[in-house]
This record gives C-alpha cells, structure tokens and sequence, in this order.
C-alpha cells in the first residue's frame, strides 16, 4: 500500500472506526459537558484538536529521545501528563487573547482539557502501537478530528432535542446519555470499514 | 543511583522548559485589562442591580472609563459613589438622576400584608431579604442598598421605602460635603492645565 492510502487508513480507522468517545469511551466528560451549544462545541474541537495532535508529537518525539536513551519508560505517563498541561496552559492563553468569546463560552472546560482522558490516551495508544512520528501526529490528529465530529454532531441533537417534547423524567442528562449510546451503536456500523 | 539522577534531572529539566515556554507565553499574550476601569468598578458598589442601565457593575464601569456614560447613573452608590467617580474620572460632578435618593432609603415589608411568595428574595442583588416560602420575609437594614428592586416583583405591594434609621453602631464622620469636593476637583483641574 502506498503511503497516502495508509495514511488515509490511520485517518479513516482514528476518526470512525476506533472513535475515541464512541468505541473506546474517553473524553466523555468534555463530550457532556460543552454538547450544550453548537458555537462551543466547535470552539472546544478547535482547541482539541490541536492540544491532541501537538501533544500527540510532542510525546513521540519525548518517548524516542528522552524515554528510551535514558531508560525511563517508567515515567512516561507523567511525562506526557507535563507535555499535555504545559499545552493546555498555552492555547488558554491564547484563546484568552484571540477570542474572549470563545474563551467565556468554554469556561472550565477549556482547562479540562487536561484531564481529558482522550489526550493522554491518544499519547499513551501512538508509544503502545510503536507508531512513526508522521503516523502519530496523523493518529492524534485523527483521533482529535472523530472527537470533533461527535461532538459537533452531537451538539446538533442536543440543540434539536431542546424543542422537542420529552418526557420530563428523560430531559436534561437522561436524553443525552441515551442519545450518545444510540449514537454510539450507530458507530458501531463502522467497524468493518477498515482492518486496523 | 545514576538511574535516579538521570529521572530526576530530564524531568526537572523538562519542566523547567515548559515553564519558561509558559512565562515567554504569557509575555506574548498578556491581556491589557483596562486599569481605568478596573479603578471605577472598585468604587462601585457592587450589587449588579442593574439601575444605571447597564446589565451589572463591571459593564457599567467599562463605559464610564471609555466616555460612553456619565457619572452619576448609581442609584446604591449615590452622591458619594458619584462625587469620588467624578473625581478619579477628572469631569464635573452631576447631580444624581433621581434626586430623593439623597436620603438613604431602606426597604421596609410590611410584614401582615407579605403572602411569603418569595418573589422579592429573588429580586434582592445583595440577599438583604431573608424569609421562606409562606413564611413572612423582612429586610436586614443593614445589608439593604435601597435599591428599590424588589418593589415591582411584589404581588401584594406590601414593601416600602423607609429613611434608613441612623444607629450608634453605624453612625460615621460625615464625608466632607460636596461644595468642597468640587472645589477641590477644580483645584486639581487646574493642575493639569
């Protein structure tokens, strides 16, 4: 296979069919929590997107020259906890500055980010498959774009879902955790797309 | 023993570069908050009512410091928060808006007419109204700006306006009256010019 088609496979297999919130269940709290909105849910992929992909870089390259010369896989989670937090810090600033809308309609999600299991896991997934560096940064990338497309999709439901008539003992939390299940099946239907 | 000095040490040097990384950062995208209005919204008094017509104190300190608003729009704060706004401002004083606000004013319940319904609890920017649901409220003096919020929620109407009572307990040096205030903002004036 040549390399763009695998590429395309990484992509295809981070964004629908390993789906980091649907299939494997991580970064729920981000996904409930700023689903509120359209506008911040698009801002909070944004900001994902590029902690996940940087952070997912920044820790391969940590992993190939700092962990493995020294000998020191033992402290790789905290390792890439650092590299995470460090990134998290950064793009708050940045948002602070660039756009203080954005940065008032994510609120306390935004530093959230770095507890955000999905990060860490992206980190933790690219050292345990032995990915290059292009194949990490496209798989935190990938995986970073699946985040946002559920949640962007997911926001849209919700922002649906606010007219319609539920019952009152669904409304709220109920509906959208039963929504996110339904979803979740219907991701399923991916799995046999690409062999991963 | 060399092991742990090289953890300790690529993970101490680790984080120091991330936290020079973050100090150059938040050199690069330090946000300019306005000291100006920083100043006003520390002069008023913070009870978000909402009566200058902006939606809280912050916004309204904003406008004041960028010229949008006049002085004199605080209705809690009255002639005092106005005259030392207009002075750290450098324009006039005005006169209030409403100018019975020159009596301090605390609301008072009419306690056998009150229904419990809670409505002017809600209303209340500085929790000043304590009460329970079909239980009669009353107003803390104390805590009460006078800020008239609560009267329009009441269904029964069974709230007035009464001359805040002076006690020992709060009584203060009056402030130096307003005649020397502004002469003294003038003063100053003509130090600029």
């Amino acid at each position: 296979m040549n390399a763009i088609g695998e590429f395309g496979v990484i992509l295809l297999s981070a964004v629908l069919v390993n789906n980091y919130v649907l299939t494997k269940f991580l970064g729920i709290c981000p996904f409930l929590g700023v689903s509120g909105k359209t506008e911040t849910a698009i801002g909070m992929s944004f900001a994902v997107m590029f902690v996940m992909t940087l952070a997912s870089t920044a820790s391969w390259l940590v992993q190939q020259y700092i962990l493995i010369p020294l000998d020191l896989l033992y402290l790789q989670t905290i390792f890439f906890i650092l590299i995470i937090a460090t990134l998290v810090q950064f793009i708050e600033m940045m948002i602070h500055k660039v756009s203080p809308v954005l940065y008032q309609g994510l609120g306390i999600y935004l530093p959230l980010i770095t507890t955000n299991c999905a990060v860490l896991g992206v980190a933790l997934l690219n050292v345990q498959q032995e990915n290059t560096f292009m194949t990490s940064a496209l798989y935190g990338f990938g995986a970073a774009l699946g985040f946002a497309l559920v949640l962007i999709l997911f926001s849209g439901l919700r922002e649906r879902m606010e007219g319609a008539p539920i019952p009152d003992a669904f409304k709220g939390s109920a509906v959208a955790l039963i929504t996110a299940g339904m979803m979740s099946l219907a991701f399923l239907g991916f799995s046999g797309l690409v062999k991963v | 023993m060399e092991e742990l000095l090289y953890a300790t040490l690529s993970l101490g040097a680790f984080a120091l570069i991330a936290g020079i990384i973050l100090a150059i950062a938040s050199k690069v995208f330090h946000i300019e908050g306005d000291p100006l209005s920083d100043k006003v919204d520390a002069l008023l008094p913070q009870t978000q009512c909402g009566q200058c017509g902006y939606p809280g104190c912050r916004p309204y300190a904003n406008a004041v410091a960028s010229g949008e608003a006049d002085v004199n729009h605080c209705v809690p704060g009255g002639e005092r928060t106005m005259l030392s706004i207009a002075d750290l401002m450098g324009v006039e004083p005005k006169a209030l808006e409403e100018e019975e606000e020159a009596v301090p004013v605390v609301a008072f319940v009419r306690e056998d007419e009150c229904i419990g319904c809670t409505l002017c609890i809600k209303a209340c920017p500085v929790d000043a109204i304590i009460g329970a649901p079909k239980q009669y409220h009353t107003v803390v003096s104390d805590h009460c700006t006078g800020c008239v919020l609560c009267l329009e929620p009441c269904p029964v109407d069974c709230i007035d306006m009464i001359q805040k009572p002076e006690l020992l307990e709060h009584w203060s040096w009056p402030l130096p009256d307003t005649e020397r205030a502004q002469l003294g903002a003038e003063r100053r004036e003509s130090h600029h010019d």
